[in-house]
């Protein structure tokens, strides 16, 4: 396998151009530069939000100078609170080609579209000369997430799943899963897995601000259906999704943006620090894959029951289906089919090692299902995290 | 313990005393435990637990190589384990309650 040799000396397997729209009254002019190139390796990001917030500034620096991203072009309305200026400074530190528009100055929707346009154009030539550099599953950062659960998801495609991270922190790769609110019940079981003694409190206390989260948003985790599903306890539940990290020691605790330093398991704790005030920890499966991607994944890894069809910007999204009657209605949208387990077709062995197959196919270059649809979904809200505490990483 | 033959019934960790059922079992089927069939009184939909083996009361239940609580009294191997037989050892437990808020038991 071969990658992209950013200057940081990260590689990555896509060589992308971004498109960031630092505002939502600057979201169409971006999406209208970016519509002609949208097969040719431009996506499209952004911020919605007028105020500025340090969160969305720093997931927006990590993701245009992702190993994936050889190119980023910003879009400002003109007045808007984001620091455009010091996202750019940033950009260009890493000798990535970068610039920003604005709105405001370049004479509006039209000339700004055409000025964007002219500035993909070149940028695409101009990152194709990239060195591309042996690559080795080392050198790949791949995350998890789980979205249209049923009651198929925790006993297929999720331990599968932990499947091929095992496989994955085996060949030296660093996994990330995350969702602390459904692991609200395995805190002790994570915490015993934890790779030094000082990792554990910190992975309880993870947990627990997402129980305090969630008690507050008055939104509950078991629910009447995972009965019916023959789910019996919160901690059955639990490990279900937790199941989707394998058997391997948790090396640390990442926060969205932080990239884990070396080989090993990480858990992303997505749940904002600090009193309540943003509303959901996450609004949807979409802006989780966009902090794991924040992380550096190259790939995230997407577990489905009911069948969801979205992927991402800037990394690749594989699908791993966990029910065979959803896989049959979905095929085209799905990757891998885990249902398979429930019909005799396959063991769980058997397709965490397919999953791990798929990651290097994908990382080689080939396309997932949601790339080859035209899936390029993105989303960034508020949120405040205060920095990591000591003993959340190794070294 | 008998390793379960029945292809119906998934092990999903080498360490576990529940088996899921990964196909809908009817009232009046049977599985198949090594060299002993044990009758499913009533209808078992997939994603539900039975006993891998005999468990005492008391005995935690494991599944995924990790416990999700504890049997409330002697069950059978081949018997459903579900909120009948089976306890949360999770303390604080969160439940669903009436207004959709979280509620602190023990």
């Amino acid at each position: 396998m071969t990658g992209w040799l950013r200057n940081d000396g990260r590689k990555g397997i896509r060589n992308l151009t971004v498109v960031v729209y630092l505002v939502e009254c600057a979201h169409h002019v971006a999406r209208e530069m970016v519509f002609p190139y949208r097969e040719s390796g431009a996506n499209l990001l952004g911020f919605p939000g007028c105020y500025p917030n340090a969160y969305a500034h720093r997931m927006l620096r990590q993701l245009c100078t992702h190993p994936n991203v050889g190119a980023a072009l910003l879009v400002s309305l003109g007045c808007e609170g984001f620091n455009r200026n010091a996202l750019l400074e940033e950009i260009r530190a890493t000798g990535r080609p970068a610039d920003v528009l604005v709105i405001q100055q370049e004479g509006g929707t039209r000339r700004t579209i055409e000025q964007g346009r002219v500035w993909i154009e070149a940028a695409l030539k101009q990152i194709a000369d990239v060195p591309r550099v042996e690559m080795a599953v080392s050198d790949l950062i791949v995350g998890t997430v789980c979205g249209g659960s049923d009651a198929t998801s925790g006993i297929t495609a999720n331990p599968a799943v932990g499947r091929a991270f095992d496989l994955l922190v085996e060949s030296g790769a660093r996994v990330i899963f995350e969702e602390t609110g459904e692991l609200i019940g395995c805190e002790q079981i994570m915490a015993a897995r934890a790779a030094r003694p000082e990792l554990a409190p910190e992975l309880i206390a993870c947990v627990e601000k997402a129980a305090r989260y969630y008690t507050t948003m008055g939104h509950g985790s078991f629910a009447p259906g995972n009965a019916e599903g023959g789910l019996t306890t919160l901690e059955e539940k639990s490990m279900g999704a937790y199941s989707k990290s394998g058997n391997s020691p948790i090396s640390g605790i990442l926060k969205p943006g932080d990239v884990p330093p070396e080989s090993g398991l990480y858990l992303l704790d997505v749940v904002p620090d600090g009193e309540v005030r943003w509303g959901f920890p996450n609004i949807s499966d979409i802006q989780e894959i966009g902090e794991l991607i924040a992380c550096g994944s190259h790939v995230t890894l997407f577990t489905t029951g009911r069948g969801s069809v979205v992927g991402s910007a800037v990394s690749p999204v594989i699908k791993i289906c966990a029910n065979p009657e959803t896989y049959r209605r979905l095929s085209e949208d799905m990757d891998v089919n885990a249902g398979r387990i429930l019909e005799g077709g396959a063991t769980l062995e058997e397709v965490g090692r397919e999953i791990f197959d798929q990651v290097l196919r994908v990382a080689e270059g080939g396309r997932t299902a949601s790339e080859a649809l035209g899936h390029s979904e993105f989303s960034l809200v508020y949120k405040s995290f205060e920095p990591l505490g000591p003993g959340c990483l190794p070294g | 313990m008998n390793p379960p033959t029945d292809p119906r019934l998934l092990r999903l960790h080498p360490a576990d005393n529940v088996l899921t059922v990964i196909a809908t079992l009817e009232a009046g089927d049977r599985l198949q435990f090594g060299a002993e069939s044990v009758l499913v009184p009533a209808r078992l939909a997939l994603g539900h637990k039975v006993a891998a083996q005999a468990l005492a009361a008391g005995e935690k239940i494991i599944k995924y190589g990790a416990p999700i609580g504890s049997a409330k009294c002697a069950i059978a191997a081949g018997e459903h384990v579900h909120t009948h037989n089976l306890q949360s050892d999770y303390l604080p437990t969160f439940q669903r309650g009436e207004g959709q808020h979280y509620e602190h038991t023990t």
